[in-house]
């Protein structure tokens, strides 16, 4: 198979890559069942463990964000990143922002920081030996997180964002993996994760922000607490839609204010709750609910499981 | 004829109907008290709610009724014990708890005195309430108690021109242990992770905010 290339093989030119996309186009129907072409475009796939420590790198203040055209796009960017929601419409498909999962603006370590992810791209992939940029990671958030349609390279959007990312980083290490990056990987609990005890911890911990049924809380029609599941919040094919990410950001990271305050079985059992629920359809989708399961849904999660003697993953608009 | 018949049996109606007798019982509490023993609330509170700065009297314009309730129904436990408010609700029946909660709401929001703070205090009062202090997990006060801090439902009290002593005053409470009715515990460990200077800019800053009513 031409897209599962062994290790030993070294990565394709820039060139190179353009061919074999352009042969992966012709060859789409062909293919499109197939796991490995599948992989290419998930750029949701799990980030790497983060090496274990304290996380030390200290992000640079906002107030030294320079006044030229450079610390315009800084700017532009954080705006877009805190509030999301003014690309409504245009390429934002839900009632999220950035910040809702990248907590204190994209700088909080265990939240995914910005600073963390930015040094680490391009990333060459072994599984579908493709080299995702920052730029198709924040796309791939876009299309999944934001349940939207991914601002084109090259947009002004797209930039501002990738500035901002950019310059959170200043200082960091480029290619070195940094503590704090990404969420953290909680150990597999002592019981598997339990829907109805995770309903329990949701009823005593989350609902008073995030609504009994999951759909938030807002005031004079914008969101105070973001929705966790339903029309308005991340798609099938998220990242927060695995059991284990969930996890791992909800116990660095919820209650707000009360970090690490579950233990981890607690956190667990509540992202089975969270992730239990019905949310939008997974944009990959063709069709075939069993299909898109078997060829991107080989994870932790409830896509075409059963629950409550309903097969979820239907989607909901 | 018959039509101003109507009128007529229209307004006895609407002047018997719970919602008049519920604002009139409010109203006769807050000027008059009750026969029980609660002191007429606008004594400290003033008629329109607006309180008293410098005793530490909070603002109740304009709040949210739910969380007016609660408090009242807390104060007459452990958990918000204050010498002056603990006789003065436990006088109150719960009928009566919700009728001032709601002539209290009702009030618009009196435009608060600027205060005198110094503008680096409210500066650095702005930061922690807008962006909070990550670094002790102090999530921004915004976030939960709502854009500009108008409060968000029953839960998240409108802190915008609330009064500067008062809002110190609390977050001092909840690091004593003097009150410890928040929900979910999500008040006390932030209040507790606050410096002294944080309290006082941010307590400075939010009572200069201009507040409430939508
Ligand atoms: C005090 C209110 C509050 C509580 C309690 C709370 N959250 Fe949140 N949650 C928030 C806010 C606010 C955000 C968005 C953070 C931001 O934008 O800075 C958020 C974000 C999230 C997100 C990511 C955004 C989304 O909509 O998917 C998830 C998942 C989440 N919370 C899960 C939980 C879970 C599970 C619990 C209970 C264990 C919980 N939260 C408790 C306020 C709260
Ligand atoms: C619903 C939650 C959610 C929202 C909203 C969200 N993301 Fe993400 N983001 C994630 C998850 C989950 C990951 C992957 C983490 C993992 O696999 O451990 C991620 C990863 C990333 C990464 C890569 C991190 C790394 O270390 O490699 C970047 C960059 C990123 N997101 C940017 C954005 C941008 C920009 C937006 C807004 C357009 C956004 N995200 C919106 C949940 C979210
Ligand atoms: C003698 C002065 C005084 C009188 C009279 C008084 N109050 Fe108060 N009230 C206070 C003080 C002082 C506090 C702050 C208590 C604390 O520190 O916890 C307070 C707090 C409150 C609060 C809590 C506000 C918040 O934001 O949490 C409510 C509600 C309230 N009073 C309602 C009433 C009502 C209703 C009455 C009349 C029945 C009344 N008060 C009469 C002094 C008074
Ligand atoms: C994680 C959510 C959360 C955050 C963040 C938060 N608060 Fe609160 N706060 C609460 C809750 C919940 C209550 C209501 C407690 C109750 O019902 O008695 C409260 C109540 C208060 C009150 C009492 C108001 C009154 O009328 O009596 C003050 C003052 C206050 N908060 C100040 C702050 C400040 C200052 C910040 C930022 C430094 C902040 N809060 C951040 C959750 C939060």
């Amino acid at each position: 198979m031409w897209l599962t290339k062994t290790n030993s093989r070294p990565p394709q030119g820039h060139n190179g890559r353009l061919a074999t996309r352009f042969l992966g186009a012709v060859l789409l129907s062909s293919l499109l069942f197939n796991p490995a072409f599948a992989e290419e475009k998930d750029y949701q796939v799990e980030l790497p463990a983060a090496p274990k420590g304290p996380a030390s790198f200290t992000p640079p203040n906002e107030a030294d964000i320079p006044n030229n055209a450079f610390g315009d796009a800084v700017r532009y960017g954080l705006s877009l990143f805190t509030n999301t929601q003014q690309l409504r419409g245009q390429y934002v498909g839900n009632e999220l922002n950035c910040v809702n999962c990248h907590l204190n603006k994209g700088r909080q370590a265990n939240s995914a920081p910005l600073w963390g992810a930015f040094p680490m791209y391009p990333a060459y992939r072994k599984k579908n030996d493709h080299v995702n940029t920052i730029d198709e990671r924040i796309q791939g958030c876009f299309t999944y997180s934001m349940n939207g349609t991914p601002p084109p390279f090259g947009s002004k959007e797209l930039t501002a964002l990738v500035t901002y990312h950019y310059w959170l980083s200043t200082g960091a290490p480029v290619g070195q993996a940094l503590p704090g990056r990404g969420y953290p990987k909680l150990d597999t609990p002592a019981e598997d994760p339990s829907v109805s005890r995770g309903e329990v911890v949701y009823q005593d911990n989350c609902a008073i922000c995030h609504g009994e049924n999951g759909a938030g809380t807002q005031v004079d029609g914008r969101y105070a607490f973001p929705p966790l599941w339903g029309k308005d919040s991340f798609n099938w094919g998220a990242g927060m839609h695995r059991v284990n990410t969930a996890a791992g950001f909800i116990k660095a990271n919820m209650p707000l204010g009360k970090p690490n305050s579950l233990t981890d079985q607690q956190a667990w059992d509540v992202a089975a709750f969270m992730n239990s629920h019905e949310r939008p359809q997974d944009p990959r989708y063709e069709g075939n609910l069993e299909q898109t399961a078997e060829t991107f849904h080989q994870h932790q999660c409830f896509y075409n499981k059963e629950v409550d003697q309903q097969r979820i993953g239907q989607g909901v608009k | 004829m018959l039509i101003q018949n109507k009128s007529i049996v229209l307004m006895i109606l609407v002047a018997f109907s719970p919602i008049t007798l519920a604002s009139e019982l409010g109203k006769t509490i807050v000027m008059q008290g009750n026969s029980s023993g609660a002191m007429a609330c606008s004594i400290c509170h003033g008629a329109n709610g607006a309180g008293q700065a410098q005793a530490g009297f909070p603002n109740l314009a304009g709040l949210d009724p739910a969380y007016m309730q609660k408090q009242l129904q807390d104060f007459t436990t452990a958990q918000r014990h204050n010498p002056i408010m603990t006789p003065i609700a436990t006088a109150l029946s719960t009928d009566e708890m919700n009728a001032v909660s709601t002539y209290f709401a009702q009030q618009s929001t009196p435009t608060m005195k600027p205060t005198t703070a110094d503008d680096s205090l409210l500066k650095a009062g702005q930061q922690l309430a807008q962006n909070g202090n990550w670094a002790n997990d102090v999530p921004a006060c915004f976030s939960c108690h709502g854009a500009q801090a108008k409060g968000v439902g029953m839960y998240f009290p409108a802190l915008a021109g609330q009064h500067a002593s008062y809002i110190e005053q609390q977050l001092n409470s909840w690091r004593s242990g003097q009150r410890s009715n928040d929900p979910n515990q999500l008040m006390v460990g932030i209040a507790q992770r606050l410096s002294e200077t944080e309290i006082k800019a941010v307590s400075a800053y939010l009572a200069n905010l201009t507040a409430t009513n939508n």
